[in-house]
Order: C-alpha cells, then sequence, then structure tokens
C-alpha cells in the first residue's frame, strides 16, 4: 500500500508538472490552432538559459530566474515574427512542418552550443519545502512545482477571463475572421500567444531541469510526451491539460512500478490512440461541429 | 508518321483523357526513355563506388518517400510514422529471410504487405480523426513500434540486431554496389511508374479529392474511410518494401535508425521537394541524401583539419540543424519545394526571351 501511495504522490507530481509543460502548447494552439512541435526546443530553451545565467554567469537566484523568463518571452516573440508571419494563411500543414523543422534546428543548435552531456543546477532549493506523511514523502521540488502550477493556471483563468488581450484571444481563437472584422489586432495576439507560450514553456524548463538535470534529449522529449497530454485533455482546454498531465504522471509512475519500467514511456501513447478512437476531442477539448 | 505533341500556347485540352497523360510532350517521353537507358548502361561502370553506394541509397529512401508522398501530398493525411513502418519493412524481411529463409523475391513483397497491415492498423484512427488529431496518432504509432521493434527479443532479437544472408535472385547472387543498383534501380522504377499511374485511377482521383475537401468528398459519393486507409496501406507499402531493400543493402539491422528523427526526415524529402508531385518525392530524396552526405564529408574535414576535432563537435547536430534549416526555408520561400523550382527553370528557358 505504501509502494503504491508513494507511486501515486510520484505520478500526481510528475503529472502535474506534464500539465504545466502543456499549457503553453494550449495557448498556442488555443490561439492559433497550430500544434507545435518545437515546444520541447522551446523548454530546453529556458533550461539551458538558466543554466547559463545561474551558474556560469554566476548571477542571483531571483535575476536569472527573472532574466530567464524574459529571454524565453523575447525568444517566442522572434519566433512568431520571423517564421511564422509569413505563413499566415498558408495552409495548416506548412505551419505545422515549419514547427517540426524550428525544432530540429532549435535542438541542433543547443547540441552544438551546450553539447548532449547532463548539466546540472546548483542545489538551491530549500529542503524543508519537501512534505513528508508518514512514508509517502514529496521532494522539495514538486513542492514548488505544485505551487508554479496552481499560480499560473489561476493567473491564465483570471487573464482568459478577465484581461483585454485574454479575451481578445478567445476571440480570435473562436473565429478568427470575425475577430479581425471586429477590430481585434490578430497578429498581435498570435505574437503575444507565441510569447506567453515560450515563458511558460521555460519555466517548465527550469524546474524540469531541477528534477532531472538539464540534457536537450530529456527535455525535448518532454515536448513529444506534451502531445497525450494535451490531447486527453483535450486540445483547446488549460484546465484540461492540468489533468490530462496528470492522469499520464499516475498512469506512467504506475505502469513504471508495476508492470516494467521500459513500458512507462510509451504507454501514454498508447492510452493516446485509444481515447483518440473514442473521444477524439479529448476530455474537456471542444467539440468541432462542421458545416459544409 | 504519328504528329509529334510540342508544348501548346495555351491550354488546348479538349478531353479528360488529355488532362491524364502522364508525358504533356513527346519530348518528355524521349528524355526520360533516354534517362533510363543511361542510368541502367552507363552509372554503375562509370560511378565511383562510394559514388554507388550515395546512388543506391537515394533509390531505396526514394522508394518510401514517393510512399509517403502518397499519403501526405496526394490524400492530405500527415503522418509521423513513416521512419517506423520503414524499420516494420526491414524487420519483416530480415525475419522472414533469416528464420524461413524466404528468397528475396518472396521477401521483399512479403515484407511490403506486413508493413502495409501495420500501416492500416495506424490508420485507424483516421476514421474519426483528421488533420492534426491524426498527425498526433501516428506519432503514437511510430513511439509503439520503436518499442515493439526493441521489446519483442523473440523475433526482433531486441537490440543485438538481426544479421542477413545474402541475398539471391533466382540464381543470381547480387553482390556489391553494382549489384544492389541493378536490384534497387528496376524496383524504384516500377514502384514510381505504379505510383504516378495509381494517380491517374479512380483510387488516386478519390485520394486527390479527399485531400482538397473531405466533406465534398463525402458529399460525392466517396467512402472516406477506407479510401484513407488504402491511403495508409499503399504508402507503407512502399515503406515496408523500402525498407526491405535497406535492410538487404546494409547487410546486418539494429532498431536504432528507425527513429522519429528519420520520419522527420522523410516528411522533410516531400516537403522539400514538392507535396504533391511524384517528381518532386525523388527531387526531395536526391536533396536529402546528398544533403546527409556533404554534411557528413564536410564534418569528417573540419575533423581531421583539427579546428574543431578538439571541441568534440559530431555531424548529429549540425545535421539536425541544417535539416531543419532547409526545411524552414523551404516552407517560407518554396512551399512548393523543389519540384516547382524546376518547373520555373525549364519553363524560363522555354519562354526565354520572355521569360517572367
Amino acid at each position: 500500500m505504501d509502494f503504491f501511495l508513494q507511486l501515486l504522490v510520484n505520478g500526481l507530481s510528475i503529472g502535474f508538472l506534464y500539465g504545466l509543460s502543456a499549457m503553453g502548447f494550449v495557448m498556442i494552439f488555443k490561439s492559433s490552432s497550430v500544434l507545435n512541435f518545437a515546444h520541447g526546443e522551446l523548454i530546453a530553451f529556458g533550461a539551458y538559459l538558466f543554466l547559463v545565467l545561474c551558474s556560469w554567469a554566476q548571477l542571483s537566484l531571483p535575476l536569472s530566474f527573472l532574466l530567464t523568463l524574459a529571454g524565453c518571452f523575447l525568444l517566442g516573440f522572434a519566433v512568431e515574427r520571423v517564421f511564422l508571419r509569413p505563413l499566415i494563411g498558408e495552409p495548416l500543414i506548412f505551419v505545422i512542418m515549419l514547427t517540426v523543422g524550428l525544432a530540429a534546428m532549435f535542438k541542433g543548435s543547443i547540441l552544438l552550443v551546450f553539447g548532449g552531456n547532463l548539466h546540472t543546477y546548483p542545489d538551491f532549493l530549500p529542503p524543508w519545502l519537501g512534505l513528508t506523511w508518514g512514508s509517502v514523502s514529496l521532494q522539495p521540488v514538486y513542492t514548488v512545482t505544485l505551487i508554479i502550477g496552481t499560480a499560473f493556471l489561476i493567473l491564465f483563468g483570471l487573464f482568459f477571463k478577465f484581461s483585454s488581450q485574454g479575451i481578445y484571444m478567445r476571440s480570435v481563437a473562436d473565429n478568427q475572421r470575425a475577430a479581425l472584422s471586429l477590430g481585434v489586432h490578430v497578429k498581435r495576439v498570435f505574437a503575444l500567444s507565441w510569447a506567453i507560450a515560450a515563458l511558460v514553456a521555460g519555466m517548465s524548463g527550469i524546474v524540469l531541469g531541477i528534477i532531472n538535470g538539464v540534457n536537450v534529449h530529456d527535455l525535448s522529449g518532454i515536448g513529444l510526451k506534451v502531445f497525450p497530454v494535451v490531447i486527453l485533455g483535450g486540445l483547446d482546454s488549460i484546465g484540461g491539460a492540468i489533468i490530462g498531465g496528470i492522469i499520464i504522471g499516475v498512469l506512467e509512475a504506475l505502469t513504471g512500478g508495476y508492470i516494467s519500467p521500459s513500458l512507462k514511456d510509451v504507454i501514454p501513447y498508447i492510452v493516446l490512440v485509444f481515447i483518440l478512437m473514442v473521444k477524439p476531442y479529448g476530455l474537456f477539448g471542444q467539440v468541432e461541429i462542421e458545416r459544409v | 508518321m504519328k504528329k509529334l505533341r510540342f508544348h501548346p500556347c495555351g491550354n488546348f485540352r479538349e478531353r479528360y483523357e488529355q488532362e491524364l497523360t502522364v508525358f504533356e510532350t513527346d519530348f518528355g517521353r524521349l528524355w526520360t526513355t533516354l534517362g533510363i537507358v543511361a542510368l541502367f548502361a552507363l552509372v554503375p561502370f562509370v560511378a565511383s563506388p562510394y559514388t554507388l553506394y550515395v546512388i543506391n541509397t537515394i533509390g531505396i529512401v526514394a522508394i518510401a518517400a514517393v510512399g509517403l508522398n502518397i499519403l501526405i501530398g496526394y490524400t492530405g493525411q500527415i503522418s509521423l510514422g513513416h521512419g517506423a513502418f520503414f524499420g516494420v519493412g526491414a524487420y519483416g524481411a530480415a525475419v522472414l529471410a533469416t528464420r524461413w529463409d524466404w528468397p528475396l523475391a518472396a521477401a521483399v513483397p512479403a515484407a511490403g504487405l506486413i508493413t502495409a497491415l501495420v500501416g492500416m492498423v495506424f490508420g485507424l484512427p483516421s476514421s474519426r480523426l483528421k488533420g492534426l488529431y491524426l498527425t498526433i496518432a501516428t506519432l503514437a504509432g511510430q513511439f509503439i513500434i520503436e518499442y515493439v521493434l526493441v521489446h519483442w527479443d523473440t523475433v526482433t532479437m531486441g537490440t543485438m540486431g538481426i544479421t542477413l544472408p545474402p541475398p539471391s535472385l533466382w540464381g543470381w547472387e547480387i553482390r556489391g554496389d553494382v549489384g544492389f543498383f541493378y536490384l534497387i534501380f528496376p524496383v524504384f522504377i516500377l514502384m514510381l511508374w505504379m505510383a504516378v499511374n495509381l494517380m491517374r485511377t479512380k483510387y488516386g482521383r478519390a485520394f486527390v479529392a479527399i485531400r482538397d475537401n473531405d466533406r465534398a468528398a463525402e458529399g460525392m459519393g466517396i467512402a472516406i474511410f477506407p479510401y484513407k486507409l488504402l491511403s495508409f496501406a499503399i504508402s507503407s507499402f512502399y515503406a515496408g518494401v523500402a525498407g526491405a531493400l535497406f535492410a538487404y543493402y546494409t547487410v546486418s539491422i539494429t532498431t536504432e535508425p528507425f527513429n522519429l528523427a528519420l520520419s522527420v526526415e522523410y516528411i522533410a524529402m516531400v516537403i522539400i521537394g514538392g507535396m504533391g508531385n511524384m517528381a518532386g518525392a525523388v527531387f526531395g530524396a536526391v536533396f536529402i541524401t546528398v544533403l546527409n552526405e556533404i554534411l557528413r564529408w564536410g564534418t569528417d574535414m573540419m575533423m581531421n583539419m583539427g579546428i574543431f576535432g578538439s571541441m568534440g563537435l559530431n555531424m548529429a547536430p549540425l545535421r539536425e540543424f541544417v535539416f531543419g534549416l532547409a526545411i524552414v526555408i523551404f516552407i517560407i520561400f518554396e512551399p512548393r519545394g523543389l519540384a516547382e523550382v524546376w518547373r520555373i527553370w525549364r519553363s524560363s528557358f522555354r519562354l526565354w526571351p520572355f521569360s517572367y
């Protein structure tokens, strides 16, 4: 039972992290219906930027954290400006393939600069953040994840509900042409959504880097794991991303603990195929009604 | 004597058959025939062993790229699992050849059929999914197949790999690069011919209709799901045949090369070559394979000069970067790919001095 509980807690905390990583992905899909295959590389970018600022340039922690977020924000903005803006109005397959190309580019350049070795951050989280109930324990970093994730969930919820930019984003997602005709600056909405998505991705990159160390292969692998998560939750639901992440995380932990560790990495995809067959729009996604 | 056909000054087509011709002009037919003759009579004897190796690789890869083009370019279903299907073909042929001693002539088509079945299984989600969601389903297929190839030890020997027996075709021992050239290229031309002609049939037209507007196609009475499934099967069959040839050519196979990067490479070929254009897929295969070799050659040279060798630079990241860059550049500047570049270049000759 203790084993089960520990697995469950591990799964929940990893799942929450998946959900956090997936949030930025959903953000982009929600505003521009683009599947971002470069999401893992955005995560890796954040992690490496933090590595450079924090352990190589020896900046103080809060400063390097803020600078990383700012850097990611700018990267997202630049990516949209340089690569995606020329493609507005082109068929979606080109945009998706562009993100595949971007992913390869980012990964290649990160590998060229940093190599494929594992880097680690200095240990800076205070141990009192770790929680223990009986035999079940929670590492400090997962507590941080929980706090950050919840904060962002609330922040995004409020942002989409009340801020004017959030409302613009929802309107663009709902009907791009109608939003355009009502005076919404669609290009700015796209740029902003990429920037925010890169920011969230960068943050989850930092947290992932604290847990597993910084390695571009692992981090871009997370970017692919985002797919089952968002499909499970529904591609356009931010709350669904968190719930999907938790389900996938628990499933992975239980499979790894009880069946076989090697099946752990594949089980999300197997689940994904079945979910797609039964509920094509995920658990919380909006069903598209097509009219001819 | 029959009247020769040249490029008309405008669109004077009166009947549907005229739209369907493979060769618009008699010169096209002539050049193609001459090209094929030169390919078989000249290339194996002129080319150095290394060049011939590259040419053979292009031939194998082009078969798979043509298959993927049927799926992506003509049916409009993006598949991220083509690399894995290629692997299924390779393992299918290897297992048939080593366990049951099947000859090459049986193992290659059988591997294609096995792969077609696997492809259909992963095409099943297309009954309810389309566009983005289907892409993700094929991504799942890539990972699941990779897992099965590595962990189904009893059949695939896991990470050990399988070594294939030297192939022979009806008593003809296929040996060396020249021997494989005469195996690979007839198969390639046959497969290309089949693909070109497939697109002129009812099936090809149904694929294109589904690509252009699936709802309208359904309204016209095309049963979408069976056709999508058929497209998956045909495309996987091509990947399987290519994989089987690859297995025989490289002699010993492991699960290593059939990863997501390979799938992306195939998509890159289709995009860079030109979607929905048979010649385009071949152009893409040539482009990517040659790019690969140039990058390998370049990084080797840099290593030998000792400038970058000490920095631990290996070719993988640089290759990945250039691949990504090539895809991005083509999508932004020439979404219709090399085939379109070729067409513009050719017509600028034809229209000279009034080319635009």
